[in-house]
């Protein structure tokens, strides 16, 4: 078959449409770039009548949300998940990694808890404070500035409480705590550890006159009708095109590779269209990566030449390596004291409107780096799992548990509302052995070779989440709730997530100024490869305790000021 | 906005219908709950994929006329009418586990072997099919099945337990997401409004206070419309 070429020569073609390629895409398309988006799933806008999933009903779908289709249910926005069809990936055995991808313009910016964190100045230079794993080469005054114009060109609510290692940036007030969050703050203080308003992307106040401004239907993992919480396609790459941005987007078009001249250097990409599944080339002078950690590793690896036999960019054989995701543990409990609630409209937005920092000194704890509490609870909307198991709570009154009849209704209003619920999501420590490589031996759909994972939780992770617990039981006992489910065991892992499912992966092409241990520059450009850069959470050093995706935002935008500026000093 | 912006960025590749609209959002608009829910009538945005899938599970039946006849029973059982709603069977709670059989297949051999359990009960105890029983009858077959011993971990307990519980499950879970459920548990949410804190009856009942200090930090909803503007260390000014 011959492969269809496409005679525009683009200035930079942007694979990925999430957080790093919208944020890539809006700053390059306004500077007058002639700028190419691709993206492997299809168009999305959630203020289009077809696609909109918010303010639905649970009785509009069949199976009243639940997650037989999508893996957060049916009313989810992300279109794809763990498990996407015809897109297959293996785990070295023993070894259980699950890999979340979202198949759509917006990526997984569409359906995120929007939880928007900075990294702090200990967050770029954990080696010099513990000596594991490795420092950034830039830290975080270098990035600061962007954060600060992220913060005020999409908007992100929180307070500036002058932390250490969670600094203070441009806030949007927050939203008053719920009465479940009322329980919290109070149940966590008598432990010492400290509450203060979530740091999240919807817009409590107005920032311009395009996105409309959050009206507390609680559900952001929907994705947002009138653009008031952050996506890449709302916020970034639409107002792009309305600026006037030169953007061709191209959906539907999963990428194979990066195409290279004689001299090694990037000429363009291949791509299949998944429409009429032919493979299709676009040129362009400057390649900019942005489809996710380990997609855009995999681009990499896939594209082998005779200037790059070992995959572009990767004489060092540092790509795929060093891939890590956030520590996860999680728990909930029935609290007496939130029975027999009132009625009222308390959706709030999406998510937590309080939540707890890294609080204590590593110093002091058997195990490197911290994690944050989210908190969840509520009287949320009934979706499929509502009802399941309701009246166990009698249990702990001495009343029967099970039955029928009309009885049980006085039940469930009884106990709707006295469930809550904590996620902890911590740093861990990045390993060259955890990592995605080319399983030679299958290929996807469209003939792409896939990825094959291996990754394992050291002791210190495992530590970690086995310290979360203990903080959860000790808050829960605090607010006079009773823990539900056992404690996990060591043997248990202590309950720890498999990796990938947090959904925060970074590291695989990570950053640093020594191009034998790392594959690229601070600037996120292929050291061997100057016109090839990487703007999704690929290059992270370390992760954080933190969410990526700010940061993500903020060194695509650093990234994409230094493309701009090495062009018009024709360097590249 | 206007046609020769709009048409600077053009969508290439596999593009499917409708797109035409791309970026053109009405500007200006505060949107409405019933404006945003009626534009989105007739969808719950579905891919067409998805959609293909829903079409073809729909025109399957699963449950055979007698096992549906028996499920109508005990749903109405579980969960029956009272003097201002109507009961699961009402609320249409079969139709909606008739669908989850097939959107979930592991649920097909315990449900229809559940229902089988049930007439083999009824008609070993009383000679007659569990839907023909007598209400007392049927409430000896139920009290039996229906009261698990907690200390028991699920999957240990005897099938025809596992069975009850799971149609309880479905039944609450299938009533309280339909539209009389909704209204019965007094859910009154989904709806476009602004949250301004839990209400004060409601931080009494439960001995809960705002503190003003952390009140004072959090959004005043009377300015949530007028454009936010910070100094340079970041303290908002609107």
């Amino acid at each position: 078959m011959q492969i269809i070429e496409n005679s525009t020569m683009y200035d930079v073609i942007i694979v990925g449409s999430g957080a790093g390629g919208g944020m890539a895409t809006k700053i390059l398309a306004e500077a007058g770039l002639k700028v190419a988006v691709v993206e492997a799933g299809p168009y999305f806008d959630p203020g289009a009548p077809e696609q909109q999933t918010q303010l639905k009903w649970p009785y509009e779908s069949p199976r009243r949300g639940a997650n037989t289709v999508r893996p957060f249910g049916d009313f989810d926005s992300a279109y794809g998940g763990w498990d996407i069809d015809g897109e297959p990936y293996t785990n070295e055995e023993g070894t259980n990694f699950r890999w979340f991808r979202s198949r759509m313009l917006g990526g997984r910016t569409n359906h995120w808890g929007r939880i928007s964190l900075r990294f702090g100045p200990n967050d770029f230079k954990r080696k010099s404070m513990d000596g594991l794993g490795d420092n950034w080469p830039i830290g975080y005054d270098d990035v600061k500035p962007y954060y600060d114009k992220v913060d005020k060109l999409i908007g992100v609510f929180g307070t500036n409480e002058g932390l250490p290692n969670d600094p203070d940036g441009f806030f949007l007030p927050p939203p008053k705590p719920r009465l479940h969050e009322l329980f919290y703050i109070k149940g966590a203080r008598k432990s010492n550890i400290p509450v203060f308003p979530s740091r999240m992307s919807m817009l409590t106040k107005r920032i311009n006159d395009e996105r409309g401004i959050c009206f507390y239907c609680g559900q952001c993992s929907r994705a947002c009708s009138v653009h008031a919480d952050f996506s890449s396609g709302t916020c970034l790459i639409f107002p792009a095109q309305k600026n006037g941005g030169k953007i061709d987007l191209f959906v539907n078009a999963m990428v194979r590779e990066i195409t290279t001249n004689e001299e090694g250097k990037a000429t363009g990409v291949s791509y299949i269209n998944k429409e009429d599944r032919k493979e299709y080339k676009l040129k362009g002078k400057i390649i900019v990566l942005a489809a996710s950690a380990c997609s855009s590793a995999r681009i990499l690896l896939n594209s082998k030449s005779k200037q790059h036999p070992n995959g572009l960019g990767n004489s060092s054989d540092i790509v795929g390596k060093y891939l890590h995701d956030s520590t996860g543990g999680s728990r909930s409990a029935f609290i007496p004291d939130l029975m027999n609630r009132k009625m009222y409209n308390e959706d709030g937005v999406g998510g937590m409107h309080v939540y707890t920092p890294w609080w204590l000194d590593n110093k002091k704890l058997d195990f490197a780096r911290g994690y944050h509490i989210e908190v969840w609870g509520g009287m949320g909307m009934p979706s499929y799992g509502f009802g399941f198991n309701h009246n166990d709570f009698n249990k702990y009154f001495g009343i029967k548990v099970g039955g029928y009849g009309n009885p049980l209704r006085d039940e469930v209003k009884k106990y709707y509302g006295s469930t809550v619920g904590f996620g902890g999501r911590g740093e861990s420590i990045p390993q060259r052995e955890n990592k995605c490589d080319i399983d030679s031996t299958k290929v996807d759909e469209f003939g792409i070779p896939v990825l094959k994972f291996k990754y394992q939780w050291t002791d210190h992770e495992i530590k970690q989440v086995g310290h979360m617990h203990e903080s959860f039981e000790e808050i829960i006992h605090n607010m006079g709730g009773t823990v539900l489910g056992d404690k996990p065991t060591l043997a248990q892992k202590n309950g720890i997530y498999a990796p990938g499912e947090i959904i925060h992966e970074v590291g695989t092409t990570r950053m640093g100024d020594d191009p034998k241990t790392s594959v690229v520059n601070q600037h996120q450009q292929l050291h061997e490869v100057d016109n090839v850069f990487i703007v999704d959470a690929g290059p992270f050093v370390s992760q954080a305790d933190k969410n990526p995706t700010w940061t993500i935002l903020a060194l695509s935008w650093r990234t994409s000021d230094y493309i701009v500026e090495q062009l018009k000093m024709q360097n590249i | 906005m206007d046609r020769r912006k709009s048409i600077k960025s053009i969508i290439l590749g596999g593009v499917a219908g409708g797109l035409a609209l791309n970026g053109c959002k009405p500007e200006n608009v505060e949107p409405t709950g019933e404006n945003i829910a009626l534009a989105a009538e007739n969808h719950f945005g579905r891919t067409p994929e998805e959609k293909e899938l829903i079409e073809k599970l729909n025109a399957e039946q699963f449950l055979h006329p007698h096992e549906l006849a028996t499920l109508n029973v005990l749903v109405a059982l579980i969960l029956p009418a009272n003097e201002s709603y109507g009961s699961a069977l009402d609320a249409g709670v079969p139709d909606f586990i008739e669908f989850m059989t097939k959107d979930y297949p592991k649920f097909q051999t315990p449900i229809r072997g559940g229902l089988m359990w049930l007439d083999h009960k009824s008609n070993t105890d009383f000679s007659v099919e569990f839907i023909a029983a007598t209400p007392e009858q049927q409430k000896i077959v139920l009290d039996a099945i229906a009261y698990p011993d907690v200390e028991v971990p699920e999957n240990e307990r005897p099938l025809e337990v596992q069975f009850f519980s799971l149609i309880r499950n479905l039944t609450l879970t299938g009533y309280y997401t339909s539209k009389m459920g909704i209204k019965d548990l007094g859910y009154v949410g989904n709806s476009p409004n602004v949250w301004d804190g839990v209400p004060e009856d409601v931080l009494k009942q439960h001995g809960m206070a705002y503190e003003e200090e952390w009140l004072a930090k959090c959004v005043d909803q009377s300015k949530r419309n007028t454009k936010a503007a910070w100094d340079e260390k970041g303290n908002l000014l609107t």
